[in-house]
């Protein structure tokens, strides 16, 4: 177990740092933290899709053409994953942009940016 | 033949081109925004009806996106199935923009988050690839957050950003699946999914991937109990924009979550997957009797509606829990009555959000006892209302009996007694809800109250000045913006187009409901190919 752990530690560290996303969006009361919370989840998830391209290819590099000058044999990455989590990170930019612009709104009809005073300004309404 | 494979990308590409119009033209114009949607959706409904004529006679149209191979490439598929929801999309689309020439939000601003809506829903249904699903969706989730968000109080943007933060985990679930599925098979184009998932060496990074993406969709079509985000969000939307989301959104996300069992997975491996019918069976039919039960308390019509729509979604996906569950004759019949409910509830809540926005503008009702006396003074909308709630609890020739009697059909010939039961029960809890909105419609005499200016006359959209002021703002609030379109007469009243889109939508719910038959006809090349 602490072997099969040891040799696969990038996936480790990567689903604590999901946990750490998800456990922020849930438990945080402050809605700028909610919204970082999920960036985390979210960047957890694009370097998941990073280090699968490395995965069965051992001594991989970055998935470049060789220069015309020097057309060794190379041995690369796939490309697939890493042009995914570019578009994936364009749309979890336009997330967070109107995530944001939706709480600078919330900030200007309330005054608060913390959950349970939110929560509480509602309910005296 | 060669013109026919444009119009898939066409039908993603000029929506989301058309979205920067109206902000471009704004620049010179005060109300450019419409008449770009209309010539845009109209198009749209055109090009969507000119592909279904060419499917459905011939069989699927295939795009390769710039000729890319289709390991790397993105496929654009319309099929049997998929044309169904376009036609759906941009039906809905064209009618609820004849509300919104009068009633709806106005401004160039929200036909360019519209026509962003609807791009996204026509690249849900028309992509053939599990990534460019996901971006679609996010396309579509990005464009309805801004929406609900348009509406004029506070409140809005407080559910819009319980619904982003929802949505986004729940698309960022369904990211995770599709890395699983990657991992495991290497590609990530449906038709080679479909093939490779069951080749796969490692199954269980492919349970994994199907765990993740039901709990991503069950967030996306809004299953109890993670529902939560969805009352809230169609309650506080602008009543022109409710209609379109309720119709629309859930209902792409249901189908592409059809989609992934029925093609990409696979009906046959999910059925040798340990507990997958069994998850997904409970899943919707839990969704079913929550979703009734909290509807039947509701006061607000809008937000009863809006529970309604959990359960019916809880009833499509209790059918796919059947297709992949039942035997084999049955999963033919419950995927038909899958796919017939989800465009019939889209056509039917989208009319019931119609008129219940229709009322609110004219009549000041919001609330169920609200409702009180509307068939005397309002007979052509509570006419429509009628049909089209007697067609959701099921009532023949109704649209929504057809859906409701192939799934209850799929679930007994498989003989899964308990989900027969919940859809039977599920009816009884319906007629309750809806009962009770047309017996106030009917049968009580309006009270003094409800309309205390001169009362049936009264139509300004004001009446009601019990605090609901976010939502009932619309009226008086764009009195001004009104007036100068209006022909004369009152400033606040319903235009023609705002009536005749509602009764249209009845019209079509009786209609579609005498057509039962002819989806099964029209899907049967689709069946055939992908269940056993």
């Amino acid at each position: 177990m602490i072997e099969m752990l040891a040799s696969r530690y990038t996936y480790v560290l990567l689903f604590v740092l999901l946990g750490i996303g998800i456990y922020m969006v849930i438990a945080s009361e402050n809605l700028v933290k909610k919204l970082i919370g999920v960036n985390l989840f979210q960047t957890a998830i694009f370097l998941f899709f990073i280090s699968m391209a490395y995965i069965d290819v051992e001594g991989a590099s970055a998935p470049i053409v060789p220069h015309e000058a020097n057309p060794g044999e190379l041995l690369v990455a796939s490309p697939l994953p890493q042009v995914i989590v570019l578009t994936a990170i364009v749309v979890g930019i336009a997330l967070t942009a109107v995530g944001l612009a939706l709480i600078i709104r919330i900030y200007a009809e309330y005054g608060t940016l913390r959950e349970d005073t939110l929560r509480e300004v509602r309910a005296d309404e | 033949m060669s013109s026919v494979d444009l119009i898939p990308p066409l039908l993603i590409v000029v929506p989301l081109l058309a979205a920067t119009l109206p902000i471009a033209l704004g620049l010179w114009f005060d109300r450019a925004g419409w008449p770009v949607a209309a010539v845009t959706t109209i198009g749209l409904f055109g090009a969507a009806v000119a592909l279904a004529s060419v499917v459905y006679a011939d069989g699927q149209v295939t795009h390769t996106l710039g000729g890319y191979p289709r390991t790397y490439g993105i496929e654009l598929v319309a099929d049997q199935y998929s044309t169904l929801i376009a036609l759906l999309v941009t039906g809905v689309a064209v009618g609820v923009l004849a509300y919104t020439r009068r009633g709806g939000p106005r401004g160039n601003t929200f036909y360019t988050a519209y026509l962003l809506l609807v791009g996204g829903l026509l690249g849900i249904t028309m992509t053939g690839d599990v990534f460019n699903l996901f971006v679609f969706l996010e396309i579509t989730s990005i464009a309805t957050y801004a929406l609900v968000a348009s509406g004029d109080g506070p409140e809005s943007a407080v559910a819009a950003l319980k619904y982003l933060i929802l949505g986004t985990v729940a698309a960022s679930m369904y990211l995770i699946g599709v890395a699983f599925l990657l991992m495991a098979t290497g590609t990530l184009n449906m038709i080679e999914l479909a093939t490779a998932i069951p080749a796969a060496e490692r199954p269980t990074l492919i349970r994994t991937a199907f765990g993740f993406i039901v709990v991503g969709f069950a967030v996306k079509v809004a299953q109890w109990p993670l529902h939560t985000w969805q009352p809230s969000a169609y309650q506080q939307a602008p009543d022109g924009v409710t209609p379109i989301i309720a119709a629309l959104v859930s209902t792409a996300s249901a189908y592409a979550f059809g989609r992934l069992i029925v093609t990409v997975f696979g009906v046959d491996y999910l059925t040798a997957m340990p507990n997958a019918a069994s998850i997904v069976l409970v899943v919707g039919c839990v969704s079913v009797l929550a979703g009734t039960v909290l509807a039947v308390i509701q006061t607000e019509v809008k937000r009863m509606l809006a529970y309604s729509s959990v359960s019916q979604f809880g009833l499509v996906i209790a059918a796919y829990g059947v297709v992949i569950g039942g035997n084999s004759g049955a999963a033919e019949t419950a995927l038909i009555g899958a796919t017939v409910h989800l465009v019939g509830h889209g056509l039917l809540k989208a009319g019931l959000f119609l008129a219940a926005a229709l009322v609110a503008t004219s009549y000041g009702a919001r609330t169920v006892d609200e409702y009180a006396g509307l068939a005397k003074h309002r007979p052509v909308v509570a006419g429509a209302m009628a049909v089209l709630l007697l067609s959701l609890v099921g009532v023949p020739p109704g649209v929504g009996f057809v859906g409701k009697w192939y799934i209850a059909l799929g679930a007994v010939q498989s003989e899964l007694w308990p989900v027969a039961g919940v859809i039977f029960l599920s009816t009884m809890l319906t007629l309750a809800y809806a009962a009770r909105l047309l017996e106030k419609m009917y049968f009580t005499p309006s009270r003094a109250v409800s309309s205390p200016a001169g009362g049936p006359v009264a139509t300004d959209g004001g009446s009601d000045g019990d605090g609901r002021d976010e939502t009932a703002a619309d009226g008086p609030g764009s009195d001004d913006t009104i007036s100068a379109a209006s022909s004369g007469g009152d400033p606040a009243a319903v235009s023609v187009g705002m009536v005749a889109v509602v009764v249209v939508a009845a019209l079509c719910a009786v209609a579609l409901g005498f057509a039962g038959g002819t989806f099964a006809d029209l899907l049967e090349p689709f069946l055939t190919e992908v269940i056993r």
